[in-house]
């Protein structure tokens, strides 16, 4: 499995460190116990299409967003975790404006 | 006349009239529900589970149902090693019963497992690790299973060949459990099919859960390849499927999927006649009796439900290997494999009901789940038939983890890849 980094192209896997399931979203402070619990120790664990954190440590130390394929490894998408969240607050953003 | 039982006797009655009256050691059942119990998942924990709820709870009308066929799984995929040598109090007891019941099980269950005391060494490199270990191992003499402190000195004894000056990881010495060793992985999960069958359990392969059916709160049966079947009380024992399945009930686990590699080497002369672990990195290993090197590491360390692993780890293992004994540098490597693993977010497994009446679980056992089939086996008949955890299982509650309640043996917090 090779993990194609937006900043230093295609990459052997051992360049990089796993950090689980990144569509899970950190609650507000004062969101319910169990909120926190869902955060913290559930996840879907989805056998297919899987969006995961990786970092590139021994590379260009870019934390990334990796959509795989848990049962097969194929990797559909890799992008930079900082633009995924960039594009998640704007839109947070903009929905805010709307309501 | 058909031969039932495996003994010295049928042996020679079956050899003098050539072998004719052998029956096969489970019936290709079908389902015939209701049930009173369901049992998803054929593994060595389902197949343990239905053996002792037939055995010792009495449990009529009993039926696992398995996807793929018995011993396909994660049973057939270990590394075969049994232990005790745990720390913390919720998981020690737990273990040294399932010590107990290996040490028993060929009797109970008529079937020759290969059950080895060979023992397991874990080598410590430093002071601060002989130290753990020696916490490590009076917890185990507490709770009544066996360790005992080896030096250097000792150890060489034992296995003259390891690496012992190494530059960096000296071999300090290291903590022996006598009374751990190695089981035949398959002939586990082929004894107690055996012995459930003959108890009157109904072994269903090739019959995938596809749906559970809830009626008012309460699971009532499961949807399958061979249909609906009925049934009073569902176990789910379905290792690295568990989220998957629980999705079916609704249900989010602590639990990821990943995959850990296993190996064996060409067979050589007996020369390793106990298990031994590297202790500054993971790297385990024995000799069976075929003469292979049985020999494993680390999980890949990402989701996975693809029963394969890559290269990296390989390396890594292979790195530990040669650094702990560098004499099985030259050795050949004959074949690897990968199973899924249900890595729980404390590293401890999970026997308890579920929300859903009805239904139970039996999952997160990490990569350690083969040590523990006959007592997980046990303390799940025990909730299904009594709806009250068995008393070395009371720990292993689902909902620890919103109590705050986790058993963190290695104390690397709730992240699955580092337990």
């Amino acid at each position: 499995m090779r993990l194609t980094c937006p900043s230093c192209g295609s990459r052997g896997l051992e360049e990089f460190t796993y950090r689980g399931d990144a569509s899970v979203r950190r609650p507000a402070a004062d969101a319910s116990e169990q909120a926190w619990v869902d955060y913290v120790y559930l996840r879907d664990n989805p056998c297919g299409r899987h969006q995961e954190l990786w970092y590139h440590g021994a590379g260009c130390r870019s934390w990334l967003v990796v959509t795989r394929d848990t049962r097969t490894h194929e990797i559909f998408d890799v992008r930079n975790a900082r633009d995924v969240a960039l594009t998640e607050r704007q839109t947070d953003a903009g929905q805010g404006e709307i309501a | 006349m058909q031969t039932n039982r495996y003994s010295l006797f049928s042996l020679l009655w079956e050899a003098c009239r050539g072998n004719t009256g052998w029956k096969p050691a489970w019936r290709k059942a079908e389902p015939s529900g209701p049930y009173d119990f369901i049992i998803v998942g054929g593994g060595g924990h389902g197949l343990a589970t239905a053996y002792y709820l037939a055995k010792r709870y009495g449990g009529k009308r009993i039926a696992v149902v398995e996807k793929g066929w018995i011993g396909g799984g994660n049973v057939g995929r270990n590394t075969t090693i049994v232990r005790s040598n745990y720390l913390l109090p919720g998981n020690e007891p737990f273990y040294e019963c399932s010590m107990k019941l290996w040490e028993g099980l060929e009797q109970d269950i008529n079937y020759n497992a290969m059950v080895s005391q060979r023992g397991v060494l874990n080598l410590f490199h430093n002071d601060a690790q002989r130290a753990a270990y020696i916490r490590r191992g009076n917890s185990m003499i507490l709770h009544g299973a066996d360790a005992v402190l080896l030096d250097a000195e000792a150890v060489r004894e034992k296995i003259p060949f390891l690496n012992f000056n190494d530059a960096r990881f000296p071999i300090k010495g290291g903590l022996l459990q006598p009374r751990g060793g190695t089981v035949r992985h398959d002939a586990v999960a082929w004894g107690y099919a055996r012995a459930a069958d003959r108890l009157g359990v109904d072994i269903i392969e090739n019959c995938e859960m596809t749906g559970l059916r809830i009626e008012q709160g309460r699971a009532v049966g499961i949807e399958t390849t061979k249909g609906f079947i009925a049934a009073g009380k569902i176990g789910l024992a379905c290792a690295g499927n568990s989220s998957r399945v629980a999705a079916m009930a609704g249900l989010r686990l602590p639990i990821e999927s990943h995959v850990l590699q296993a190996f064996v080497s060409e067979g050589l002369k007996p020369f390793i006649d106990c298990v031994v672990t590297f202790g500054a990195g993971h790297f385990y290993i024995s000799q069976s009796d075929k003469g292979g090197l049985v020999f494993g590491g680390d999980i890949d360390g990402y989701n996975s439900y693809a029963q394969r692993g890559n290269l990296p780890v390989i390396e890594d293992v292979c790195e530990g290997g040669m650094a702990l004994m560098p004499r099985i540098g030259r050795v050949r490597l004959l074949r690897h494999w990968g199973g899924l693993m249900d890595m729980s977010m404390d590293g401890s497994p999970i026997i308890d009901h579920t929300p859903v009446d009805g239904l139970y679980l039996n999952a997160g056992w990490c990569y350690g789940g083969f040590k523990a089939t006959p007592a997980s086996g046990l303390c799940f008949a025990h909730l299904l038939a009594r709806d009250e955890p068995h008393p070395v299982a009371t720990a292993y509650r689902l909902d620890r983890f919103a109590r705050g309640a986790v058993i963190d043996e290695k104390g690397m917090g709730a992240q699955p890849n580092l337990h």
